[in-house]
């Protein structure tokens, strides 16, 4: 069998309870909030609507026969659920966030206030085009701000997220070796590699290749330029790496895929370490989405939604999908069909309905401007200066693979400084919880054992940066002295104590159903 | 008399005449942790040596299975489809994977007995 | 920079402390001649929140927003009143500015809500159990389509000619390179007989309904033609609304229901963010993409919830993962979850009458005038117009005039010479009286 993956413990550990349970079963503002479903009554709802005469002559003889089974809420107990359930969750806002390879820094609040702005929000993906200027406009803007920042020609903005960017990455190369008449089915990606780069280079309908790591954390750029060969369509590469290190052999490796006749995809998650600084085009790169939810602070939203503009070489910018904008005389125009591609465009296809994740590009758009050129070139050397100070900071009491630094925008640790503690990885990250924050990204990337990647963006100050570097290295010695206490079934101050998720996968409940099921009528 | 050997992918194998029943190790099962699902081949299906043959998941690890020796599929372990738990329980008895037929003794010969699987459990 | 915390004395205290004497120096292994200077770099500085919204207001006035004019479009996306409070709860720092919540004890908050959005969709969709969300409705037909490849190990989908144009162009982009795709005929106002195109390599035949003219498609025997042949019906819907008044796709027999969720609190946001919403039946389950909430108990006995079955997920099976995707529409769910959760059974009801009784009310008016057809003999609050002139130019004359009439079929499908006539009206509860008398006033004039 294959063991591709570090299984890790997912016990619950003991509980130890000493306070008095509280009669309502709340605890001061925690309060336990029940499925929307158990609330309400029949005939209740929260919006007054209108009741109207209809007839059913047209409905097809399809009118539905039986409820939905929705609960009916007034206002105030829906607006009382969610404010509960928001306080359940940790937040940017509330706490510094150093989940690694994801990016946690500020939202600020301008790029809400403008993307809610009626002549980008409330607009038609296909209302007359003469009437959507100013969010073409928009789109246009940010495309320069990309295309600029990455020293790339072109740039493909429909993708709704980054694993959609980088599909749209490797059928976009997918149709330019077509174009060469060739034909090339093979992807080589890093063992360090995010997930999705293999997955997407399967639904690609690629064949996998994986490329080593070497001792130090880099990708083996020999073990790489010995795959290449006339079948290698592209290499995916994420840089700086998940490991939070620039490849240093960068353009050496891009050079010999060049070489080979294949393309160099780049994973531009890490984008944000060297923004303004660094263009991934000078560096070789055809093709690279940007995640906009985390270089340019569009809100993670507890997982979405995200956006994934790819830009593209000038060897890729003809197949780009549709749509394409562009701008003809005194107007911009939005091509939505193959033969009205102007230039030579070639697009492959389309990657979803409409032009993209317009609410994200407003939001970024506001980003950048605020920022500036200085400001994004700032905001990345704040990153790289944060999470070294961490390393630095930390590394004399947890375990760094990679030696002494530098690193980029996160620091990686390993937990060799746990050996022989009997705290795991899992324990150390839940026991932060205990502590105010956020855990850390952890048994990611796997080439690290028991993984702790941080990544403190650049929206810390010093003084919650020396406070955080303080309670890890108390958490640290006092592991390593023996003083595990805290660590055995945290966390114990959060809303919920470890979450049984052997028998949430065992036997799945994914949604909630009446107690009693009522007969069918039928 | 059945005799069992073990592979370095951490499937073992019985082999009784040319029937073979096939599971992965105790070691295996540790290191994935609490099995949650299992999904066994169908009985008739035929693999090679080698080749995949179930999948094993627990919550934060998949992985497939492989058959330590070529055959045809009788009969996969209906039973761990309702209690995938049995696979850390008795992972080398009633946690069994599935069952093959037509089994060439030559591909169970090469494989390491348990003395050796046990030192190359060591080595990792 | 008001974003940027750390101060000149912080930044050489904290170099210090790396024991380097510049940033330079941290970005040791990036190679010099690849380091651009500022001035590379054609674009503007630093800028304080109103020199910015200055600028940004300036622009979005450029265009028209639909709220600001009559306004008829639909055809995927469609415009609906959504109540203050969807807003303000979605904008809370606890939900906008928390990530996907793989800390279970500390993001109870979105794991609930995403639980209960689930339990929402499937049961709108009257299926057994629905994902915590995919991109939109279109990458959520496409993601369809290859899970029935999976199941079927079969390689042909056929789409309807009914199913929007978009979603079909998507499908057969990404599923056509892991399987054959075949668009059935386009034949508005009426059904194609899709039933003919069935064969034994037949994966799934994929209907939207209502469809993208508005009509309303029975499901049912091509749900028993589909199974006869082993094969599955993935049904499509854009306007789900819609399912608040007709009968759920899961009621005639669908396999998996695939839906954009754009109507429920997320707005038109010109295109996206917009959210997929993906049901299926319980033993398709492990072949589902996108994630899942599940409940379970904690340490303590407490009920709680996880993110669960993740082994189908990418992060863990790599190349073998069931999707690419990794992440789910997150804010664009809540916003959909609390608007449902608004609304409720008597609210949805009465939504969806109301955009019933107007969208038939101007139908009737609009047929009215001369020259022009109702294409479509069943609609939900969408309909096809059959006009005397091409329907692009009526579009554009009343656009002139402020008023937004619909999407001409021909922006859709341009080769197809026999949709150039077609005008898809939508309209919803946000339409008012004088909007529609604007409407038919000018239509009436533009094809007298």
């Amino acid at each position: 069998m294959t063991m591709n993956n570090q299984g890790r413990p997912t016990a619950s550990g003991s509980v130890n309870e000493n306070e008095m349970p509280t009669i309502s079963g709340d605890r001061g503002l925690q309060h336990e909030v029940s499925l929307i479903f158990e609330l309400g009554r029949p005939g209740m709802t929260g919006v007054d609507i209108p009741e109207v005469q209809m007839s059913d002559a047209r409905l097809g003889g399809l009118r539905r026969k039986r409820p939905v089974g929705l609960p009916g809420l007034s206002e105030p107990e829906v607006i009382r659920h969610f404010v509960r359930l928001s306080q359940l969750n940790y937040s940017i806002d509330a706490g510094l966030y150093p989940l690694g390879s994801c990016t946690m820094k500020h939202n600020p609040r301008l790029n809400e206030k403008m993307a809610r702005l009626p002549g980008f929000a409330d607009v038609h993906p296909l209302a007359p085009q003469q009437t959507v200027q100013g969010a073409y406009e928009a789109i246009s803007e940010l495309m320069k701000w990309l295309t600029t920042l990455t020293g790339m020609p072109a740039v493909a903005m429909s993708p709704k997220a980054g694993a959609h960017g980088e599909l749209c990455g490797l059928l976009t190369i997918r149709a330019a070796i077509e174009a060469r008449g060739e034909k090339r089915n093979r992807i080589l990606v890093p063992s360090s590699a995010h997930g999705t780069n293999p997955a997407t280079a399967a639904v690609a309908g690629f064949i996998v290749d994986e490329v080593p790591a070497t001792e130090d954390g880099h990708v083996d750029a020999d073990a790489l330029e010995a795959k290449l060969g006339p079948d290698v369509a592209a290499i995916m590469l994420t840089n700086p790496n998940t490991c939070g290190l620039f490849e240093p052999r960068i353009k050496e490796m891009a050079d010999a895929v060049h070489r080979a006749g294949a393309y160099f995809y780049c994973d531009g998650a890490n984008f944000n370490a060297i923004a303004g600084r660094v263009r991934p085009g000078d560096l070789g790169v055809d093709a690279m989405h940007i995640n906009l939810h985390k270089t340019f602070s569009t809100p993670h939203g507890g997982g979405g939604p995200g956006a994934g503009p790819v830009v593209l070489s000038e060897r890729l910018a003809a197949y780009a999908p549709l749509p394409l904008l562009v701008h003809d005389g005194n107007e911009f125009r939005m091509i939505e069909h193959t033969d009205e591609a102007t230039d030579g465009a070639k697009p492959f296809g389309r990657m979803c309905a409409f032009h993209g994740q317009m609410g994200m590009f407003s939001r970024a758009l506001t980003y950048m401007m605020s920022h500036g050129a200085d400001g994004i070139r700032q905001a990345s050397e704040d990153a790289v200066l944060s999470a070294n100070y961490i390393l630095a900071s930390l590394k004399d009491v947890m375990s760094a693979p990679f030696g002494e630094g530098p690193c980029m925008h996160e620091a990686l640790f390993d937990d060799s400084f746990l050996e022989g503690t009997g705290v795991t990885t899992l324990d150390f990250a839940k026991a932060m919880i205990d502590e105010g924050y956020h855990p850390m990204t952890m048994y990611f990337p796997l080439v690290v054992h028991g993984a702790m990647l941080i990544e403190p963006t650049e929206s810390e100050s010093k003084e919650s940066l020396d406070r955080f570097i303080h309670v890890l290295r108390t958490m640290a010695l006092e592991a390593k002295a023996g003083q595990t206490a805290r660590f055995e079934g945290a966390p114990r101050l959060a809303p919920r104590r470890r979450l049984d998720e052997t028998a949430a996968a065992r036997k799945p409940i994914l949604r909630w159903k009446p107690k009693a099921l009522p007969q069918a009528a039928e | 008399m059945s005799e069992v050997r073990y592979t370095d992918q951490h499937e073992w194998v019985s082999l009784d005449g040319d029937t073979a029943t096939v599971g992965i190790t105790r070691h295996a099962a540790e290191q994935l942790g609490d099995v949650v699902f299992v999904e066994v081949p169908e009985a008739g299906r035929k693999v090679g040596a080698g080749g995949e043959a179930a999948v094993v998941e627990s919550v934060k690890a998949a992985s497939d299975v492989y058959a330590p020796v070529g055959g045809e599929v009788t009969e996969g372990n209906a039973a761990l489809a309702d209690e995938p738990a049995k696979v850390n329980a008795d992972p080398e008895g009633a946690g069994w994977f599935f069952k093959l037929k037509g089994v060439n003794r030559a591909e169970f010969d090469k494989l390491m007995t348990k003395a050796q699987y046990d030192e190359f459990v060591k080595g990792l | 920079m008001r974003y940027l915390p750390l101060t000149k004395d912080d930044r050489a205290a904290m170099l210090n402390r790396i024991g380097v004497d510049s940033i330079d120096r941290l970005f040791r292994d990036v190679p010099h001649s690849a380091v651009v200077a500022r001035s590379v770099f054609d674009l503007p500085d630093t800028q304080g929140e109103l020199a910015v919204e200055r600028q940004l207001t300036k622009m979005a006035s450029k265009s028209s927003a639909a709220g600001s004019l009559p306004f008829f479009c639909g055809a995927g996306a469609y415009r609906h009143h959504v109540p203050s409070a969807v807003d303000h709860l979605i904008q809370r720092s606890e939900f906008l500015t928390s990530y996907t919540p793989y800390q279970p004890e500390i993001a109870q908050g979105t794991l609930q809500y995403l639980f209960e959005f689930q339990t929402q969709v499937a049961l709108l969709a009257g299926m057994e159990v629905a994902n915590a969300s995919l991109y939109d409705g279109s990458t959520a037909t496409c993601e369809a389509v290859l899970m029935a490849q999976r199941i079927t190990k079969r390689p042909k989908a056929i789409l309807s000619g009914g199913l929007h144009p978009h979603y079909a162009e998507t499908v057969e982009t990404v599923a056509g390179l892991s399987g054959t795709v075949t668009r059935a005929p386009v034949t508005p106002g009426k059904a194609e007989d899709i039933i003919a195109l069935i064969d034994d390599q037949t994966a799934c035949v994929v209907v939207q309904s209502p469809d993208v003219f508005g009509l309303i498609r029975n499901l049912k025997p091509i749900a028993d033609a589909a199974h006869a042949k082993g094969a599955l019906l993935i049904a499509v819907v854009t306007e789900i609304v819609s399912l608040g008044l007709i009968e759920p796709p899961g009621a005639q027999g669908a396999d998996i229901v695939a839906a954009e969720g754009q109507s429920l609190g997320v707005g038109l946001n010109f295109g996206g963010p917009y959210v997929g919403l993906f049901a299926t039946r319980e033993k398709y389950l492990r072949n589902m993409p996108g994630r899942l909430a599940g409940e379970t108990t904690d340490a303590a006995g407490k009920r709680g919830y996880v993110l669960t079955l993740s082994t189908r997920e990418q992060h863990i099976r790599r190349e073998k993962a069931t999707s690419n995707i990794c992440t789910n529409s997150g804010l664009c769910c809540l916003a959909f979850t609390i608007h449902l959760s608004l609304l409720g059974e008597e609210g949805l009801l009465r939504l969806a009458r109301a955009n019933h009784a107007r969208a038939s009310a101007l139908a009737d008016r609009l047929a009215d005038i001369k020259g022009v057809d109702l294409v479509t003999p069943s609609f939900f609050n969408e309909f096809t117009l059959k006009l005397p002139k091409t329907a692009a130019s009526v579009v554009d004359a009343l656009a002139e005039k402020g008023i937004v009439a619909g999407v001409p079929a021909s922006r859709l499908l341009p080769h197809d010479r026999d949709v150039r006539d077609l005008l898809i009206v939508a309209a919803t509860e946000t339409n008012t009286d004088e909007d529609c008398d604007a409407l038919v006033h000018a239509l009436s004039g533009a094809v007298a």
